[in-house]
Parts: C-alpha cells; sequence; structure tokens
C-alpha cells in the first residue's frame, strides 16, 4: 500500500508522518504541495506545521495548492485522508469537514500529552481502535479551538461523526471537547492531536498513535485478499 | 485606480481570544469604559477598472474571509483619499 505524505511549505511533521507509515507496514510517498500529481497513493496524509506560515488563517493558503484540487476530488470518490493538525485546518478550509480551528481559547501555544477517547472505530483511519478506546496522544498547537454552529455540532454527534475527544482538560476551547471529526462516509478525518508523535516505544508519549496508520493500511489489504 | 476595501469580522457567536486579550490590556492600562473588543482584518485593494462587484464579493468569500466563521463587506473608495496611500 502507498500512503502519500503532502508537504507544503511550512508543513513540520511530514517526516513523522513518513515514518508512521512505514512502522504500520505501508510504502510513504512524499507529495509536494505544487505538483497536482497523487502517483497512485491509497490514502493521503496531510501532516502538521505552518503551511504557508499561516498567514491569512491557518489552512487557507494551503487549500488552493495544486495537490490538494486532486486530493479534494480525490476525497470525494473515497480515497482516505486524514490531517493532522495544521492538516485538520486545511481540510476544514477546504470544507471537506465542517466546522474551523479558531485560536485557543486560553491564548497560549499547548504542547503536552493530552488523554483522549475514539469516539468513533468505523472510519478508514479509526477501526484499529475498540470502541471508546482511551489513548494518549501528544498535542501541540495555538490554533485548535474546533468551531462549528450548533445545528452543525449536532449534526456531528447525531450522525457519529465525533471522531476523538478529549478527556480532562479540554486544551484550547474546542466546542464538544472535539479533537477529531470526520466526513459523512469517514474516509475523511481530521483531528488535532497528533497521533504520528505515538508510534515509538522510545519516543514520544507511547505507540498509542499508531492504530491511525494500521487501520488504514489493514482495510486497504483486507480489501485487497 | 479604483481602490477596494474588505473588512472581515468574526461572527457574534465565535470566541474571540484575541480581542480578549486586547480588552484585557486596555483595562490594565486604564483606559476605562471599553465593554467588548473584537479583532477583524482589513483588507485593501487596487483593482482593474473593469473589477465588478460580483467578483469583488467572490474572491473576498473564497479567500479572503473564512465563512464558517466570519462575515465580510466590501466597499470601494476614493483612492486619494484613503488613510492606505503613501505619504507624499
Amino acid at each position: 500500500m502507498r500512503v502519500g505524505v503532502v508537504t507544503f511549505p511550512g508543513s513540520l511533521d511530514d517526516r513523522d508522518a513518513q515514518k508512521a507509515v512505514r512502522l504500520a507496514g505501508a510504502e510513504a510517498v512524499a507529495l509536494w504541495h505544487a505538483d497536482p500529481q497523487l502517483y497512485d497513493v491509497d490514502a493521503v496524509v496531510l501532516p502538521g506545521g505552518f503551511s504557508y506560515g499561516d498567514y491569512l488563517r491557518c489552512g487557507a493558503i494551503a487549500r488552493f495548492a495544486p495537490v490538494m484540487e486532486s486530493i479534494v476530488s480525490g476525497a470525494r470518490d473515497g480515497l482516505p485522508v486524514l490531517g493532522i493538525c495544521n492538516g485538520f485546518q486545511v481540510l476544514c478550509e477546504s470544507h471537506l469537514l465542517p466546522g474551523a480551528l479558531i485560536r485557543n481559547d486560553i491564548r497560549r501555544f499547548v504542547c503536552r500529552p493530552q488523554r483522549l477517547r475514539v469516539e468513533n472505530v468505523s472510519t478508514s483511519w479509526t477501526s484499529g481502535y475498540t470502541a471508546h478506546e482511551e489513548i494518549v496522544v501528544p498535542i501541540k498547537n495555538g490554533e485548535g479551538g474546533f468551531v462549528a454552529d450548533t445545528a452543525t455540532l449536532d449534526m456531528l454527534e447525531a450522525e457519529g461523526r465525533v471522531v476523538l475527544r478529549y478527556l480532562e482538560d479540554n486544551p484550547n476551547g474546542s466546542y464538544r471537547n472535539i479533537a477529531g471529526i470526520s466526513n459523512e462516509a469517514g474516509n475523511v478525518v481530521g483531528v488535532m492531536p497528533h497521533p504520528e508523535h505515538a508510534v515509538e516505544a522510545l519516543t514520544g508519549t507511547g505507540t498509542d498513535g499508531l492504530p491511525f496508520f494500521e487501520s488504514v493500511v489493514a482495510r486497504f489489504v483486507g480489501a485487497a485478499a | 485606480v479604483p481602490r477596494v476595501i474588505v473588512d472581515v469580522v468574526l461572527k457574534p457567536e465565535i470566541l474571540d481570544p484575541q480581542g480578549q486579550a486586547i480588552q484585557g490590556a486596555l483595562g490594565r492600562l486604564g483606559f476605562a469604559g471599553v465593554n467588548t473588543v473584537r479583532q477583524g482584518k482589513h483588507f485593501e485593494l487596487d483593482v482593474e477598472d473593469d473589477v465588478d462587484d460580483a467578483l469583488l464579493n467572490k474572491l473576498a468569500d473564497t479567500l479572503l474571509a473564512n465563512p464558517v466563521i466570519e462575515t465580510f463587506t466590501v466597499r470601494r473608495v476614493d483612492a486619494s483619499n484613503s488613510a492606505a496611500q503613501p505619504e507624499a
């Protein structure tokens, strides 16, 4: 299986995302923001960082990168796409996911291990977890507050599209403690915490993030078998 | 050259931590009587004569503002009177 990882100008976590993909047993394919080709990848990760310097709004300019046009149309046809942190912001700006991410309510950058609950284990990226599994994954954001109008929040809850929820302390003022959501089909997932930083026991908070990447690989292998 | 001003503000229901920080700072500095501060963005565009309102609204809705959390206004001004005109 080939999983593309996009590098925008200002991406930070593309190498970590590539490594997570390899640890999950897939080939990591570097995708470049200015190149619309997806090189036959079977899934895409939009990594964390500060694409285009976070100018205008986080993700607002990355949304119009040539590679994003291919990813948006692929995602509408079922291509699994995971947006992490800045990648989540790009997915919201692209309207692949509803809502938006704004500056943390506490007005500070937050960088710490975060307890989370996996609320939906039927998406392309979370099927490797057990229902309501509690995990610890690093969080590091300055503009991670998930906001949407009440009707959108109610719709996300009713359709089971809240994928991850903050436990204990809400780090950024996200409405309803939402840390991650999916699109209606479940192939597009955006999360503010960083599963790619929790894939090896040697570094980080443990390996609780690895199932994100193993989920998409297992689904692909299962579909091919 | 026609000048266009686009002002973008957060919708009222969206939290504005930056505005709150500014309001707090005003209080600490002794500026009394400011009840709320909402921070927005102000864009000045110099455009060709044939750029119409429909195009301006489209570009504001597409890129300058995120309609999920923000609203915008577009207005044309006399460039010679604009505050942004550089000093001679």
